[in-house]
């Protein structure tokens, strides 16, 4: 196997990949970027409401109340050190990426632009807060093109067209690199890597209804799980208030920032019963909840009452042309509605995934061990959707998202280089070091099989939609799991037919299914166990949350034991913020 | 071929689901003109690609046709 070597290998270049490589190139170190897409084609780009800091250009603000807000908005399973830190460094974030040259909105006085989102206030839970940088709503394409340019002037080694296949361990658990997939010669590449990092994204592919770009198949995820690392908190699952019906095309809520609400079939404002304070900007949790609730009550719009109405008719021709036009594109292309005459249907969609790879605040990842919960891989780190720090707990808060891979990306990239400086020295390559790695390719090189994979995963995903999507509860979620065996049983008895080398998409699609696999057994395991509701995890059967038995972090390994770890209720120089009822 | 369908896959579901739906049903249609012409809106960014295919990008000549195609089907 080709063999190349580099000081740190990032798997991933969204935002988090690529704001971690800029501060370890920028530094003189040797980087390895590998990218499934070109870059600037990663799922970042569909990120269109902004980075949420407390820069207070709009309305005075502080990063105590945007913390308050983030650790209620996470129903209290956020980590208190990590979302302090979060909230903390959020304004030199911005600050820097202003400095890279994003090019955000601005204000009248020149200051960049802010919006009002859902889940912010003032003074702990007070009057609406106006926090979430914005770059008009395209913010996410703007940070990548901006970190992409800087890293190549950086020289940031890119692998573009490269898929990773697993983790390089050593018999003291070290990550030593990783084995890579060469897309368009169709050869593994054996990456080695004094420090590996994880920044691979979300896996919402494993639902039916989803706002993921195909590309989100939790590869890092998968590699994390198959190398003997737990996943953390895998039940929570946010589903998005407004994808488009049918489509599972994203709606900002940067709509609902500016002045649109919800109706349901009765032309009822419906949040106000929900929600009576912050009405249709309450979390998204408690609005896609709520939409959910209406519609099950048969209060859906439509024929078959199947979804409700997002109306912005109202906020004005001028408004919506200016700060709301990719909004009105996506609405006339999926929902062939012109949202300047008419409601845009919408229906809760899966949209991003709170759990991930358990890491702590500075990015390395951790796992139980004799020690105690949180113990080092060394060599090893994890940023962004794929990693679970945890700062969203059991709901993330729109704009904290952006926010997370800056900071995180940053402050692994930090811990890295302390790491390397207190180990120069590789460690050898184990002589069954690449054996994972092969034995995956060699997997599907099989031509004998009655099962086709495209078959199986659109059977993955309906059993997630039906048995773990919105309402869950023991008896559905246990059917689920005994579908996904068997749906699992089949993945086992599946063959491709095309084996050719160059570019073969049938190959990379079969890799990407074992990863989403991974993912979905972890997340109906967690989803079976967790017996009570707790921010996007509701249990029709156990519909209060319970923190007396269950303020506690979820770790599920691959054969299904499952572990809890307590959360980090301090934070790192502040009081406290204690568990109370969550409303808005 | 597979090259192609592989750099249809993009960062937004939006394109995805466009582009898919495009390749599954046109491209065995399209002259060799209008292929090169589709090769070519795939070096788009994604935001500028999904200008385009929203009419607010200007393209000409087979790449405009091409478009037309992606926004009809």
């Amino acid at each position: 196997m080709e063999r190349r070597k580099f000081d740190v290998a990032i798997i991933g270049a969204g935002g988090a990949g690529m704001r971690a490589a800029l501060q370890l190139s920028s530094g003189g170190y040797n980087v390895a970027v590998l990218s499934k897409v070109f870059p600037t084609r990663s799922h970042t780009v569909a990120a269109q409401g902004g980075i949420t800091a407390a820069l207070g250009n709009v309305t005075e603000d502080n990063w105590l109340w945007h913390m308050y807000d983030t650790v209620k908005g996470s129903d209290y399973l956020g980590d208190q050190d990590a979302i302090e830190y979060l909230c903390r460094m959020g304004p030199q974030a911005v600050y820097e990426m202003e400095h890279f040259g994003l090019p955000f909105s601005r204000l009248e006085n020149g200051k960049i632009y802010q919006r009002p989102f859902g889940g912010q206030s003032r003074n702990f839970g007070g009057e609406q807060a106006t926090r979430t940088c914005a770059a008009a709503d395209r913010t996410g394409h703007a940070m990548l093109h901006t970190l992409y340019q800087r890293n190549i002037q950086a020289k940031t080694h890119f692998f573009v067209e490269y898929m990773a296949i697993d983790l390089v361990r050593d018999g003291e658990g070290r990550v030593l690199g990783v084995v890579a997939f060469d897309m368009e010669k169709g050869e593994p590449l054996l990456i080695e890597a004094r420090a590996t990092l994880l920044a691979t994204g979300g896996a919402g592919r494993i639902f039916q209804a989803s706002t993921n770009a195909f590309i989100n198949t939790g590869d890092g995820l998968g590699m994390a799980s198959r190398s003997g690392i737990p996943l953390e908190d895998m039940e929570f699952w946010q589903f998005h208030p407004t994808g488009v019906q049918g489509a599972g095309v994203l709606i900002s809520e940067g709509v609902r920032g500016e002045g649109g609400y919800l109706v349901n079939g009765n032309g009822e404002r419906f949040m106000e019963r929900y929600a009576p304070h912050a009405k249709d900007l309450a979390g998204r949790d408690v609005v896609a909840r709520a939409i959910a609730l209406e519609i099950h009550e048969g209060r859906g719009c439509g024929e078959a009452r199947d979804h409700v109405l997002l109306k912005l008719d109202h906020i004005g021709r001028e408004k919506i042309m200016a700060r709301l036009p990719g909004i009105r594109e996506i609405s006339i292309n999926f929902a062939h509605v012109d949202p300047l005459e008419a409601p845009i249907p919408v229906v809760p969609t899966v949209h991003y995934m709170m759990g991930g790879i358990p890491a702590h605040y500075r990015g390395q990842v951790v796992v139980p061990a004799r020690t105690g919960p949180e113990e080092a891989v060394q060599g090893l780190y994890a940023i962004g959707e794929c990693a679970c720090v945890s700062v969203h707990g059991a709901n993330r808060l729109g704009g904290n998202s952006l926010l997370d891979l800056l900071v995180f990306g940053r402050a692994a990239a930090d811990h890295i280089v302390e790491f390397l400086k207190e180990n120069p020295a590789s460690p050898p390559i184990p002589a069954d070091g690449t054996d994972l790695a092969r034995s995956r390719l060699a997997r599907w090189e099989r031509r004998q099989g009655s099962e086709r994979v495209a078959d199986i995963y659109r059977d993955m995903q309906r059993i997630m939609q039906a048995h773990c999507g919105v309402f869950r509860k023991a008896e559905v979620l246990e059917q689920g799991l005994v579908k996904l065996e068997e749906v699992r049983r089949r993945l086992d008895d599946a063959a491709i037919s095309d084996h050719s080398k160059v570019y073969n998409t049938a190959r990379i699609e079969a890799l990407e299914l074992e990863n989403l696999m991974e993912v979905a057994f972890a997340t109906i395991r967690s989803a079976l166990a967790r017996r009570e509701s707790r921010g996007a995890h509701a249990r029709d059967d156990y519909p209060e949350r319970n923190d007396k038995s269950w303020l506690k972090h979820t770790l599920v390994h691959r054969d299904g034991t499952i572990d809890y770890k307590p959360v980090r209720l301090k934070p790192l120089t502040v009081p406290s913020f204690p568990p109370k009822t969550r409303s808005y | 071929m597979s090259m192609i369908r592989w750099r249809s896959r993009r960062g937004m579901l939006e394109l995805d689901i466009l582009l898919s739906r495009f390749l599954e049903t046109r491209w065995e249609s399209l002259n060799e003109v209008e292929k090169n012409a589709y090769l070519g809106l795939l070096e788009y960014p994604d935001a500028e690609l999904w200008d385009i295919i929203s009419g607010r990008g200007a393209v000409h000549g087979a790449e405009k046709r091409v478009v037309e195609l992606i926004r009809t089907d």
